[in-house]
């Protein structure tokens, strides 16, 4: 392999890998909190693109303005699911509420069956993302600059949020110590609220960008991308949300430089990433920069 | 300013309070003094909104705050020191305190009342920007009371704050809470330390196995022959 097409096959491995870490934040950051795997999560994910794909289709709304909708919809269409599924369920057994998680992801898909028609449509991916540029030799499309780039402004107003404003402090906060949180003053069903919500709209941030990538959308689109993801979000260490950026970007770079290397074994890329996964759970299930994982699923 | 009225609370099969009556009246410490396990951290679990009373009646200022959950407790003006100092320590020390003042808004005042808990407790300035967790023990415990009088508290509860302490450091919270008391705050104070506490205390309550045994004011029980036995090792 020269080294252009190398370069190529890394930035794809990179955005394919941002894309992952986007969905694998909403995972951990829920985690973290809850120490819940939100199985819906890459349900919302799916019902992101529709979103998107009805505003551009059917409202004929500009571009931007489509995505920015879909991903505002997704933010509440998370929350939702939070203060219908799963916040009568908080004082129950944590098993209930991981079933309860399956649940809703089953409700999700097949709801989008009924509504939105089990055939596949076509993406309208704006220009920008379809274009092939030239990059010294490399051929490379929009997708696969523009997404790592967008993913990283994400990131960074992501890291803003935690790090800088208050309701971020209140996430730190409840992430470790839920009942001395609460002697603060801290109303936990809202932190948990907005937890969704930021979640919820990476995943559909994440979603759209994946349609420009893979320009064909589908009811059941958001499962091997979710469960991609929460491996992600295992490998980097769950409840670490620094830990699922760079374990999407790892999860990301191994599936793409296996079809690339060894084109052989490219039906078996999937199963690669779960034996990542199965290798991380014996191994360190902690990941790579996780804390003390304390209950399995 | 906190009234309690037979208070009972069960814990699973546990009879843990059997009904408690005590009264916190306004500027005043009281202490509630009593060996491991006998209910004194669940009556300030129950106050505080953290467990749930089946009977009886929790009043602040004539509110009846029974049952109600702890972010409203909080914001009714109940801070907790809670047992184990419980400070995040992810977190700065400045973002402990200032967590401490999470429901208000009123950015000047906070900003006054952070220089008054500096000047309280100096070496939390001077470590403002380290992790919570890197705190040594008595900081730690100093954090707590400070981030507790961040949210500007009517009344302030102390779970046990001598608990692992060297002697000095016990002294050092002991004058800060007076100075505390000083400037108007009611306290509500739990201690295992009985003598210190009383010592500090207008008035005490001696908790036995659920139930209240004796009450007087501090120093009343400082002579009391049976809490000196049972409680101050003379």
């Amino acid at each position: 392999m020269d080294i252009q097409s190398f370069i190529q096959q890394l930035l794809n491995g990179i955005s394919l890998g941002s894309l992952y870490a986007l969905i694998a934040i909403g995972y951990t950051m829920v985690y973290g909190i809850l120490r819940l795997i939100n199985f819906a999560h890459g349900d919302v994910f799916m019902l992101g693109t529709y979103f998107a794909f009805y505003l551009v289709m059917i409202f004929m709304l500009p571009w931007w303005l489509s995505a920015t909708l879909a991903i505002a919809l997704s933010a509440i269409v998370g929350m939702l699911i939070d203060r219908v599924a799963y916040r009568p369920l908080r004082s129950a057994p944590r098993i209930s509420a991981l079933i309860t998680a399956v649940g809703v992801s089953f409700f999700l898909e097949n709801a989008g069956i009924v509504v939105l028609g089990a055939r596949p449509k076509g993406f309208p991916r704006p220009e920008f993302m379809s274009h092939t540029y030239n990059l010294g030799g490399a051929y490379i499309t929009g997708v696969s600059i523009w997404v790592p780039v967008i993913s990283v402004i994400l990131l960074l107003v992501l890291f803003y949020v935690i790090y800088r404003t208050k309701i971020g402090m209140a996430m730190r906060a409840v992430a470790t110590d839920m009942e001395t949180t609460r002697l603060m003053g801290v109303d936990l069903d809202r932190v948990i609220s907005y937890t969704f919500a930021i979640g919820s709209a990476l995943a559909a941030a994440g979603g759209i960008m994946w349609a420009c990538k893979y320009p064909q959308i589908n009811p059941l689109m958001g499962i091997f991308p979710g469960w991609k993801a929460f491996t992600a979000a295992v490998v980097g260490g769950i409840g670490n949300i620094l830990g699922a950026t760079i374990g999407g970007l790892v999860i990301g770079i191994i599936e793409i430089m296996i079809v690339a290397f060894f084109p052989a074994l490219s039906g078996y890329k999937d199963a690669f990433v779960f034996v990542i996964l199965i290798i991380f759970l014996l191994v360190k299930p902690t990941g790579i920069l996780g804390e003390t994982l304390k209950e399995k699923v | 300013m906190l009234k309690l009225e037979n208070l009972h609370v069960y814990y699973g099969g546990i009879h843990a309070l059997k009904g408690i009556t005590m009264d916190v009246p306004d500027g005043k410490i009281v202490t509630l003094i009593g060996a491991n396990g006998a209910g004194k951290s669940t009556t300030l679990r129950a106050i505080a909104g953290l467990t749930r009373a089946q009977k009886g009646s929790i009043k602040l200022m004539n509110e009846d705050i029974t049952g109600k959950p702890a972010h409203i407790v909080t914001q009714k003006g109940v801070a907790m020191a809670p047992e184990g100092r419980r400070i995040f320590p992810n977190l700065t020390v400045l973002e402990n305190l200032m967590m401490g003042a999470y429901p208000r808004t009123d950015k000047e005042e906070i900003f006054s009342d952070l220089d008054w808990v500096f000047s309280l407790f100096p070496r939390l300035k001077e470590r403002q920007r380290q992790k919570g967790g890197t705190l040594s023990g008595g900081e730690q415990q100093m954090l707590a009371v400070g981030r507790a009088l961040m949210s500007r508290p009517k009344l302030l509860a102390l779970d046990e704050p001598s608990l692992g302490l060297a002697p000095v450091l016990v002294n050092e919270v002991f004058d800060v809470l007076r100075q505390i008391h000083e400037e108007g705050c009611t306290i509500l104070l739990i201690e295992q330390n009985a003598k210190a506490a009383l010592k500090l205390a207008d008035y005490g309550y001696v908790l036995e196995t659920g139930r209240i045994t004796m009450s007087g004011p501090g120093r009343e029980l400082l002579e009391n022959e049976k809490v000196k036995k049972a409680y101050l090792g003379e």
